[in-house]
Formats: C-alpha cells, structure tokens, sequence
C-alpha cells in the first residue's frame, strides 16, 4: 500500500519501474502535465480502461491491449496517434516483474507505432479490491482538415468491408479463462491497426466511416451505427471469416462468433466504386490480409437495422444481447 | 468445420426443400421437440423456406425454458446464505426468479459460478472444504447422466460440503402429456437428438404405436432438420407411423446404457412440475434417497418453496402449438429477453426468444 502513498516508496516505484520504461523527453520534464506540440488540424482525443482476466493471454497482455485499444479508438476517427497517458490501479502484492513486463510490451507496442507515454498515473488498492492490475489509457491524435469520417457520412451503397477474421479475442480469452485447451490454440487479434488505416488515408481513398469492433464484436458495433445513421445494413453470412477454431469454440459453448470482441478487427465504410482499391490497400499491409467486403448499406431505415442473410437466402435480424453472452446448457 | 459445414451446405438443403414440396399434398403440423432444433430453424430461416402447408411447432425442449419458476427462487435462496458457494451453467444465470435472478445477486455479493460441467464444481468442493458448493442441476436427459456421475463421484469420495439442487426432466412423458391433450394439435414429431444419443430411441416406439404418430428422431442442423421433416411428411403422407432415426450419425436404438444405467442408480422418476405446462406424471428425475445427503433441497431446506407463474404468460400454448409468439400481446412489449414473463423468453432457445433476436424487426 505504501506504493500508493504519495510519498518515498511511490516515487521509487516511479523513479524504479515506470520511468525508466517509458522513458521519453516529455515524460522526463516531470510536470503535473504533459506540455505537447501539436501539429494543425483537428485534435481526436479518446479515453479507455482496460480490465482484463486473465492479465497475460496468447497474443497479448493488458499492457499491449490498453495501448492497442486507444490508438485503435484515435486511427477509427481518421487520427494520427501522437500521444497517450497511462494510469495504473495497481492491487496491493501484484508482481513487480509482471508489472515490468506489462509496461514494457506497452512501451513496444506504442513505440512501434511512433507514439510517446507522455504522462500517467498510479494509485494502488488493497488486496483483494482488484484484479492484479486495470490501466487506463488516454490518447490524441491529429486528423488532417480534409478527413470527416463518421456514422453521418454513411449513405446507401456503401460497402462494408472488414480487415480481418471475427471473433478472435472473444474466445481466446473465453478458452483461457476456463482452461479449455484446443488442439490449435487461438491466439487473441489484438494489433494497432492505426498503421493500416494511415495507408489507407495517405491513398485518399473516400472513407465514410470507420468502426472499431471490440466489445460485443461485429454485431454489436454494427447495431450502433446502424442506429446512429439510420440505415439498414445487409451481411451475407456465407462472407463472413470465422476462424475455424472459434467456429469450433463458439459451437462447443453455445456463442456467437459475431457477438464475441475483437482486438484488432474493424469495418469500413466506403462507396463501391473505391471498394476494391479500399481492398487491396489493406491486403498489402499484414494486419489487413483477410480484408473483404462483408455486406451493404441498403436502405434507411429510421430505427437503424442490420441483417444477415442467410445462405439459404433468408434474412435474419441482429440483436443487441442484454449483457454479455452466456454458455448454454446444452 | 469439419461434421458440421457439409450439415449446412446450401445446395444440399435446397434440393431438400424441393423435395419436401413435391411430397407435401395437404397442411401438416409437425414439433420439432428440442430447443436446440427451435433455434436453429429460426436462425436459419428454415420455417420459412417450408411449403406453407406445413406448420412447425416449437416444442418443449429447452430446460432453462420449462424449469418451474420455483426452482430459480429456491436456487436464489441457497445462494444467497453465507458461506455457500453456488454453480450454475451460464444461461440459467438470467433467468427472473419472483423477484430478481442469479447474476442480480452475483453483483450483490453473493458467490456464484459459471461452470461448464458439472465435475468442475466438484473440483470446487474438494479446494474448498469450508464452503458449502451447490450445482444447480437442470436439463433434459442430455445433462442428467453428467450430474448422476457427480453424484456418484461425491458419494464415493464422501465429499460432505457439496450438493446439488435438481430439476432434471424427461422428453417422453411430456411428448405423452401433449399428444393425450384435448387440443392436441401435433401430427407429427422430430425427436430430440441429442436426447436419443443418451437414451436411444426405444423409448417412443410405444408412444409412436399408441397415438399413431411419425416420430423421427433428428439432428440439429439445417440439412438434419429438412432431412427428418421429409422422413416425417413422407410417413404422414403415406398415411404410415414409425420411429425413423435421421440422426444416425451419433443416435442408436439403445443408447448409451452406462449413462442410462448411472441415471437409474442416483436418480428417481417422479412427477414434475414444468414452467408453462404444469405437473406431469413421471416427467422428473429426483435425487434417490441413497444420494439424500447430496440434495441440496433438503441440506438448505427449501423444499416448501413453491411459487405459481405469472398469468399473463401464453408461453403454455406456445409450448402446445396453440398460438405463436408473436400472436401474444405481450411479445416485444412488456416480454423481452431482458424482462421475460414466462418460459419461452427466458432462454435463447425459448421459441419466443428466437423469434426476438432473429425477426423482430425484419
């Protein structure tokens, strides 16, 4: 607890663990704030916590997540990432080498993609009133004067296309937290794709919306905008790419691969005449080779509503579960 | 996906429902009996591909749907005494109790688990000699013989801090309770398969014989299900009744006996009370009295909980083919999945909750 304190253990906590990790010329200053310099245009700014359980899973950590997850958030907007924040809500007795270990996949991933830890924060709980360790992670990012993407933009016709497969993040963790082993283990999609969607801003391709599909997965993320822009959006199910091993998952415990979170996956919006550059585009870069159109923005529609049709040529509606999804019985 | 994709292949199925049509000469009603067949017709749009001429009724096969709302209440009473640790498989976590349901009093502090078998709250007993550990046990055939071999272990390893509360059911007195109903509307059945990979399918020979019914036992996928429709319209067409199994590929005439023969020894038939349907005769599995000191029931003394369901709930004759969801005023307004008023809308195999989450709003 005394880590928390104020006084000297949390400033050798800082001074030890935290510092020398991020170390980068804005964090030294050692100011209340950050002091930045901002290029012109317009500022994004988001913010996000990051719970999860088990802390360390295949594919990532909270550490990689809590960077991935707001970087993901700013590039959504049409943002460069230029600087986050860290905040630790460390549980009394966490490792002090895990927390080495987390800090240190966090400085990678944001290193990786040219952004700065610039300020940050920690406070430490008893034992017993957290999960090991949360973060919270707030970032800015610059979007160029030219580029609006968001749901208002989006208008009949555009096509909707995915980087990757769906699901991942979802049941790997699932398959971890309950100790379920796979023959092939899953490995969780978290990834920064702000790298992927700079390429595709510097094409100036025209972009109407973007959406990150993290908590709730494809379905839910989809409902939202739907909603926001009033349209009908129509999915074939037959193009939908589920990893086999989550297709195996999902049925074993009952879920649906389209309600589960990913990490690194995100729909775009764009008209069809630029859909199959849009495509090849992301096929270029790593994070975007399974990229394909997934369905069409089809009519308004004043409630908002996403379909799938089926491969026997129905139409089925996707609802917003009530919380989160539930293994059956049987 | 290997035993399941060539189960959904699309030509497949479409050359089966042309084939449906060609045999199909007047309006048949047909139940398909298990929940999981329910939700995979309406997600799949199934009912909707069939000639009009044949109605499906979404039969009594889902357990969390037909587990009597006083089980949840005396569930919620064990959970929520001290000291008492409480598992449960996730989708009966949801369900409304009279007052509020098991993930309610979870974020109150009570300690309950989500657990995929019941073996892993087994293993929850013996890392935690000073707690009570209660399995909620509810479930078809299906479930009951993974429950009995729990049982069975915790006998052997005289395991006193674990217990389970038990509302097992049986598919084919309830089958029996429809057909012998005045209203009875069903003309022919797909049996539940997962069901008949436990108990075979000797079963529903003489329920097939006395009420002069097609039953074929069927699977779970759009190419099972269209399969056993077409065995089943071919039997009503051609005036003839039988079992036929379209499941072969896991059902056999007899089952798996040692499952069977483990049901027998930690179980006992009783008459049981269905959520939406009421009593009926020798439809229970109950804890046998050589297994008494393992019923949670009588550990925590909730035996004389005993609540009565809502009124305003049609989930009865949704469950007997009288009406369909959407035919009740409640369906989407005051019934959701988030507020359920009765069996149908509890679960996601609940006909009502199927037709919510798939077509409400196309």
């Amino acid at each position: 607890m005394a880590h928390g304190g104020g006084g000297r253990m949390m400033q050798k906590l800082i001074d030890d663990v935290i510092q020398p990790i991020f170390n980068n010329p804005i964090l030294n200053q050692k100011h209340d704030s950050a002091i930045l310099s901002m290029p012109s245009g317009k500022l994004a700014f988001t913010t996000d916590s990051y719970v999860v359980n088990p802390l360390f899973f295949a594919g990532g950590d909270i550490g990689k997540m809590a960077v991935c997850g707001t970087l993901n958030d700013l590039a959504m907007s049409g943002a460069k990432p230029l600087y986050l924040t860290c905040a630790l809500i460390i549980e009394e007795g966490f490792s002090i080498k895990d927390l080495q270990t987390i800090l240190a996949s966090m400085q990678a991933t944001a290193e990786q993609a040219g952004v700065s830890i610039v300020t940050g924060d920690t406070k430490v709980v008893e034992k017993g009133k957290g999960d090991g360790l949360y973060i919270n992670t707030a970032g800015v990012g610059c979007i160029a004067e030219n580029i609006q993407v968001h749901a208002q933009n989006i208008e009949i016709g555009d096509q909707i296309i995915i980087n990757s497969d769906l699901g991942r993040h979802g049941m790997s963790i699932m398959l971890e937290r309950e100790g379920i082993d796979f023959k092939n283990q899953l490995q969780s999609d978290c990834a920064d794709v702000s790298g992927l969607v700079q390429q595709l801003l510097d094409k100036n391709l025209p972009i109407h919306c973007m959406r990150d599909l993290t908590r709730g997965g494809l379905a839910s993320g989809l409902i939202e905008l739907a909603t926001n822009s009033k349209h009908k959006y129509t999915l074939q199910e037959q193009t939908l790419p589920v990893h086999e091993t989550v297709k195996t998952a999902c049925e074993i415990l009952g879920f649906d691969a389209l309600y589960s979170a990913n990490e690194g996956c995100f729909a775009l919006f764009i008209p069809k005449s630029a859909s199959a550059e849009a495509i090849s585009c992301l096929q270029q870069h790593p994070l975007g080779q399974q990229a394909c159109i997934i369905g069409e923005v089809t009519e308004t529609h004043d409630k908002g509503l996403v379909t799938v049709e089926t491969p026997l040529g129905i139409q089925r509606s996707l609802e917003l579960f009530s919380g989160e999804q539930l293994p059956r019985i049987c | 996906m290997k035993f399941v994709d060539e189960y959904r292949a699309p030509l497949l199925a479409k050359q089966l429902l042309k084939n449906i049509d060609a045999i199909t000469s007047q309006p048949w009603t047909i139940m398909e009996v298990c929940g999981g067949q329910t939700h995979s017709i309406i997600k799949h749009g199934i009912d909707q591909l069939l000639p009009d001429k044949i109605n499906l009724i979404h039969g009594p096969g889902c357990p969390v749907c037909v587990t009597p709302l006083e089980y949840i209440d005396k569930a919620l009473a064990i959970a929520q005494q001290p000291n008492v640790i409480f598992c449960s498989f996730g989708d009966m976590l949801r369900v409304p109790a009279s007052h509020q349901d098991l993930l309610s009093i979870k974020a109150q502090g009570a300690d309950i688990r989500t657990v995929y078998s019941p073996l892993d709250a087994l293993k929850l007993a013996q890392e935690n000699p000073n707690k009570e550990v209660v399995f909620f046990g509810v479930g078809f055939e299906t479930t009951a013989p993974t429950v009995a071999l729990t049982l069975y272990q915790a006998k052997q390893q005289n395991l006193k801090n674990f217990s389970v509360l038990a509302c097992h059911v049986r598919v084919p007195p309830v089958m029996q309770a429809l057909l012998s109903a005045e209203d009875n509307s069903v003309q022919g059945f797909l049996g539940a398969g997962h069901v008949c990979t436990i108990m075979g399918y000797h079963e529903y020979l003489p329920l097939s014989e006395q009420y002069k019914i097609p039953i074929v036992i069927t699977g779970f996928e759009p190419v099972d299900i269209l399969q056993g429709l077409y065995l089943c319209i071919q039997q009503l067409e051609s005036g003839q009744h039988s079992v036929e199994n379209q499941y072969t590929r896991l059902v056999t005439q007899q089952g798996n006996q040692p499952a069977q023969q483990l049901l027998q020894q930690v179980f006992t038939t009783v008459d049981q009370k269905w959520r939406g349907l009421g009593e009926i005769a020798q439809s229970g599995l109950a804890i046998s009295n050589e297994y008494a000191d393992w019923n949670a029931e009588q550990r925590f003394a909730v035996s004389d909980i005993n609540t009565q369901e809502p009124e305003n709930c049609r989930s009865g004759s949704i469950l007997k083919g009288l009406s369909k969801p959407h035919d009740c005023p409640e369906f989407g307004k005051n019934c959701t999945p988030d507020h359920p008023l009765g069996a149908t809308m509890v679960s996601s195999e609940g006909a009502c909750a199927a037709y919510y989450h798939y077509r409400a709003h196309v």
